[in-house]
């Protein structure tokens, strides 16, 4: 089985968010960049997929070389090569097509991206990347198993989760229960040294325009101080919620 | 020309986000001077969405399309689009409906902006203001394609009511075979307990609590409010509570009009999954602790203490209430 991973090179979760440049750009300065979340839980499943079934993963990422230390990192925990397709990502749209192209070109049983990125939280690629290949489609996966050409994923739904079966090939969007946290893998020593010598091929890019462009950035509005409520009056707290924020 | 919606219907009525959709969908329209038609599949009686700003109907019946299909479901929102000649489509934040919205976008080579969270800041060029960063700042994003398809941020907009009744149509779609290629085996749903999604109020503990034994009490309080419970990161991880409760930036947004924090610091992961909430009570015995600076309303104490009192103070007010 061919897995191909899909990363996405993102702000760490606890950076803080600045902007710069007139409020256009995302403020790039002290902050660290890590392998997207959703996308870590996929890549240690596929990881799994190959200790445990014999599976051949492929990390991809869309994005200039800045990115290829987020990229050792994955061949550190365990990808068998990488390949980085040497554009700057505009949109899902046209981050979606140059994945399509990969996908092609390796033909690859299995593709798994994270459901999201958490920069833009956009949930664009998993979808778009499935239409273009008109590849079966499961999002929001926190399950996955493949026997043969045979896959049964679970889903979560609103309110509960769902079983699916279908075949390959497939794409998933995958999320935090694919595998748990816990089971996340930090690279180790022998991981690190190995992953300096496993390929990392250089891909350039087909056409492709963004659909969408980011015009500016805000930050939310600054909040006023909190209202502190002493525990001994909670008829004030249900007073404010009811009469002032009007929540209940 | 008009504005199109999908409108999710479920057990029996109009999902609160079809609504919400509904009625941000129609002053999208009246800002493009045109009309606002929905797209329901195997909905009953769809006279509600009238009262919402709706001006005709698209009534999808087809026994094939009984559970929710992605595929499926995206020929029937991409048909309908190019029935009406629609230029904006628009989709709620559901699970279900975010799976849907890329596949849209594909078909109608659309560019796609989803967690919108207001009207349109320009119609022309069409700019809309979406969270990023998970809450933690905003992105005007501009839309250069000729149809665009919008996700709208669930509690971004409220309910705008309007007076009017729909049209219906009934509306046959071409469904593609290779669209069933995905089988649902089984659903587990939990019944009779309000979902994080769809959920006005949430009320959620951490670690403060102590052990799962103790969760009872955060169960109590929502069940008077009609809430649902969640839970923070370590919770979830020490399986004190289901991964499905995680609340935070890899676990569930949750953008709820109230969020009542008990026993959680506010790590700024968690924070970044609430952001998005409008009103944050915090009740934590640490002074210190930092969600004491996003938060609304906030009370020092011990929860053990507090809950309890707060939920027989709350069921005597909404016993004088209602």
């Amino acid at each position: 089985m061919k897995i191909l991973v899909c990363i996405s090179h993102v702000p760490d979760t606890t950076a803080k968010i600045n902007f710069t440049n007139g409020d256009t750009e995302f403020d790039t300065n002290g902050v660290q960049f890590v392998i997207n979340p959703n996308d870590e839980f996929g890549l240690t499943r596929a990881i799994w997929f190959k200790e445990k079934q014999g599976a051949h993963v492929t990390v991809v990422n869309v994005g200039g070389a800045e990115t290829e230390a987020t990229i050792r990192k994955a061949l550190a925990i365990g990808a068998d090569e990488a390949i980085r397709v040497n554009a700057v990502p505009t949109d899902g749209f046209a981050v979606a097509k140059q994945l399509a192209e990969v996908v092609k070109a390796g033909s690859y049983d299995v593709v798994i991206c994270g459901k999201e990125s958490l920069d833009y939280n956009g949930g664009m690629v998993p979808g778009m990347l499935a239409s273009m290949l008109g590849y079966n489609f499961v999002n929001s996966c926190v399950g996955v198993e493949v026997e043969g050409s045979n896959a049964t994923l679970i889903r979560e739904i609103d309110g509960g989760k769902e079983t699916l079966t279908t075949n390959l090939p497939l794409v998933i969007g995958g999320q935090k229960g694919i595998v748990e946290e816990k089971d996340l893998r930090i690279p180790n020593m022998r991981g690190i040294m190995t992953a300096r010598t496993k390929a990392l091929n250089v891909m350039e890019p087909v056409a492709a325009d963004a659909k969408t462009k980011a015009v500016k950035f805000e930050k939310p509005a600054p909040k006023s101080a909190v209202k502190l409520i002493s525990p001994d009056n909670l008829d004030e707290l249900i007073n404010l919620l009811h009469n002032e924020a009007k929540v209940i | 020309m008009s504005v199109l919606i999908y409108t999710e219907f479920a057990e029996g009525k109009f999902k609160k986000v079809a609504l919400e959709l509904a009625s941000y969908a129609k002053k999208v329209a009246e800002s493009l001077g045109t009309t606002l038609t929905a797209v329901t599949v195997n909905a009953g009686d769809v006279s509600e969405l009238g009262k919402y700003g709706v001006d005709k109907v698209l009534k999808v019946t087809d026994s094939k399309l009984d559970k929710f299909n992605a595929k499926a479901y995206a020929d029937v929102v991409k048909q309908a689009a190019q029935k009406e000649g629609s230029k904006v489509v628009v989709l709620s934040s559901t699970t279900d409906s975010l799976y849907l919205a890329p596949i849209v976008a594909v078909g109608l080579d659309a560019g796609y902006a989803s967690n919108v969270v207001a009207l349109p800041v320009s119609t022309s060029p069409f700019q809309v203001k979406r969270n990023a960063f998970s809450s933690k700042g905003f992105n005007v994003t501009e839309l250069t394609s000729d149809v665009k398809v919008l996700a709208l941020a669930k509690n971004s907009f409220g309910l705008a009511e309007a007076s009017g009744a729909a049209a219906t149509e009934d509306f046959a779609v071409t469904l593609n075979d290779a669209d069933f290629n995905i089988h649902i085996q089984n659903q587990e749903k939990a019944s009779g307990k309000v979902s994080i999604a769809d959920a006005e109020i949430v009320v959620s503990g951490g670690r403060g609590l102590k052990g799962p034994e103790n969760w009872g009490m955060i169960e109590e309080l929502a069940g008077v409010l009609g809430a649902a419970t969640a839970c923070s990161k370590p919770v979830s991880d020490l399986d004190w509570r289901p991964h499905s409760e995680h609340v935070g930036q890899t676990g569930k947004p949750v953008a709820s009009n109230l969020y009542i924090a008990v026993g959680i610091s506010g790590a700024i992961q968690h924070i970044a999954g609430i952001n998005a909430s409008k009103v944050k009570v915090v009740i934590n015995s640490d002074p210190e602790a930092p969600f004491f600076k996003v938060a609304d309303y906030g009370i020092v104490g011990d929860a053990f203490q507090i809950v309890p009192e707060l939920t027989k103070k709350l069921k005597e007010f909404k016993a004088n209430n209602n």
